[in-house]
């Protein structure tokens, strides 16, 4: 046994060393290189040096940083709730045992695989205030649309409607497997004790979906805290920063500004944010493995 | 469930109505991309132009080199899911099956860093690309995605539901680890392999944000950034637009519909994460 052991300490050096390398290299190495840069005032020209917590005390009082952080909550807080009761109802039609469900999947699946820079192009063709489709729709119903990529108001629920048309497809999916794994026999026994169809939806299979629920939300809610293609191509984070999200603001102190050290510590920040979500998730997990 | 008549037809309508909703921003894409300027900018729209101006897309593919474009993805694309599947696959089986010191802290650490967004990885790999001159070279692309701890983790649990009986008659024959992971677990583990390759085509093909930061010369572009660019520069050319957006899309929409159950199955294989 042991001169197994000793063989198999060799093959898995071998076998693991491409992998271990490149997870040092681009995954553990930068984690812990953003954190020590987010302690420093680097700019890429002049030389690094540490200037303590003076990044953090600066994003507390940042106003930008804080519009950039209500942005994503309100990004999140919207757009989380509606993409997610919206792909749970179309997953209880879809798991009627229906015909066409090949056509109706593949339909909602792909918005989902489209590029977001694709998808972008597309939605601002549609949001076009004088000859987009979206403002020619509600002029039937006498509405005289917004000018919505380019009005601080409308901006940020027109990316968000984007954003749940892109996303509904994969949440929907993951609840069709979550409904499917339900057993019949909960159902033939609520029939058998005469109970109507809410009751039967409100009773069985809302709480017995309840993990992928709590899954597709936690998903949802990371995803959405790291939103940036959407806000990068259709708004360029305007007008007036009203769709500028954290990644955004991230991405202009590293990439146009060079203020690598303050674009590290909101990495971190944001870090914090996906941790705690992460955490609450691994937490709940553990309730929910009597099923 | 009692079958209730209504309920079927209903679901028909709302599916059929939300199919719609999520095919027709498509269709106006492809309609727009055989129109003439003119005829883009009349009010109310229209479906279809007096003809079908296929050549908007060579008007598109002489301005913009977006055949470079799209070797250039396929390039990185194919190179960065078969180096990851393989890094993937020999370190997941190494998790899975062999026993060496350090084997469970080390997983902890690959576990630890799953839910590690890329904005936070992001600065240290572009001054390292910066350091060793590999800023605006498809290598700043290819090497960090060879590696992922997501699918180190997905294909370990996947392997160690493989019943330890059918590698013990080819350890006994003397088989090594490597002979054993080639020709028993490779070859079990297709339909896993293959579900972890399309999630990672996806992500490789559709990336914006890692173009974006490594690369800055015309022809060394990803499709996603010529895409972008070009909108840039031509940003009211909507036909012109609209064709590179249906040349962008339609490669992976084959793929996808050739394979759509290995999309599906993907999906809920991520979801299972959450059970």
């Amino acid at each position: 046994m042991k001169s197994l052991a000793y063989k198999d300490g060799f093959w898995a050096f071998l076998m693991l060393l491409p992998n271990v390398l490149g997870f040092l290299l681009f995954l553990l190495a930068p984690v812990l290189a953003t954190f020590a840069i987010s302690f420093s005032d680097w700019n890429l020209t002049d030389d690094f040096r540490f200037n303590g917590f003076d990044n953090y005390k600066e994003l507390a009082s940042d106003p930008v940083f804080h519009k950039v952080l209500g942005n994503t909550f309100y990004f999140t807080l919207v757009s989380v709730p509606i993409g997610i009761v919206l792909s749970l109802l179309l997953a209880v039609f879809l798991n009627q045992k229906l015909r066409f469900i090949r056509f109706y999947r593949a339909a909602f699946f792909i918005p989902v695989i489209s590029s977001m820079v694709a998808v972008s192009v597309i939605w601002q063709w549609i949001y076009n205030p004088e000859f987009g489709l979206l403002n020619y729709a509600l002029s039937w119903f006498g509405i005289d649309g917004p000018a919505w990529l380019t009005s601080p108001k409308w901006a940020m629920p027109a990316v968000i409607i984007t954003s749940i048309w892109k996303s509904l497809g994969f949440n929907m999916l993951l609840f069709l497997a979550g409904l499917q794994s339900i057993s019949e026999s909960y159902y033939e026994a609520a029939d058998i004790d005469g109970a109507r169809w809410y009751s039967k939806f409100a009773r069985i299979t809302v709480p017995l979906l309840s993990p992928t629920t709590f899954f597709v939300t936690v998903m949802s809610i990371i995803n959405s805290f790291q939103v940036f293609d959407m806000a990068y191509l259709m708004t360029q984070g305007g007008p007036a920063r009203s769709t500028s999200v954290l990644v955004y603001y991230v991405f202009q102190n590293a990439f146009q500004y060079f203020r690598m050290g303050y674009a590290s510590a909101m990495a971190y920040v944001l870090f914090f944010i996906v941790l705690i979500v992460t955490f609450i998730q691994f937490w709940r997990q553990r309730k929910w493995s009597i099923y | 469930m009692k079958p209730r008549i209504w309920l079927k037809p209903a679901a028909h309508i709302v599916l059929i109505v939300g199919s719609f909703l999520m095919l027709f921003p498509f269709l106006w894409s492809i309609s727009t991309s055989l129109k003439d300027m003119n005829e883009v900018f009349t009010y109310p729209p229209k479906w279809l132009g007096e003809s079908l101006k296929f050549a908007n897309y060579e008007h598109m593919t002489q301005r913009f080199p977006f055949y470079r474009f799209f070797f250039n993805t396929l390039k990185i694309t194919v190179i960065v899911v078969v180096l990851q599947l393989l890094t993937s696959a020999m370190a997941g089986f190494v998790f899975a099956r062999l026993r060496f010191k350090f084997r469970d802290g080390l997983f902890g650490v690959y576990l630890a860093t799953l839910m590690v967004p890329a904005q936070v990885t992001m600065i240290p790999t572009f001054l390292l690309m910066k350091e060793y001159g590999l800023l605006d070279t498809h290598w700043s692309l290819i090497l960090p995605g060879i590696v992922s701890a997501f699918g180190t983790f997905l294909l370990r649990q996947f392997f160690s539901t493989i019943p330890v009986s059918l590698e013990e008659a080819a350890k006994i024959d003397g088989c090594t680890p490597f002979g054993i992971f080639w020709r028993i677990f490779v070859p079990l583990s297709k339909p896993a392999l293959a579900t972890l390759g399309i999630f990672i085509m996806l992500g490789t093909w559709n990336d914006f944000m890692n173009p974006l930061i490594f690369l800055s010369s015309m022809n060394k572009m990803t499709l996603t950034l010529g895409l972008a660019n070009m909108q840039g520069l031509y940003s009211t050319d909507w036909p012109a637009l609209m064709a590179a957006t249906v040349i962008t899309i339609l490669p992976i929409l084959i793929v996808f519909l050739a394979a759509q159950d290995l999309f599906v199955r993907g999906v809920t294989l991520s979801g299972l994460k959450g059970e």
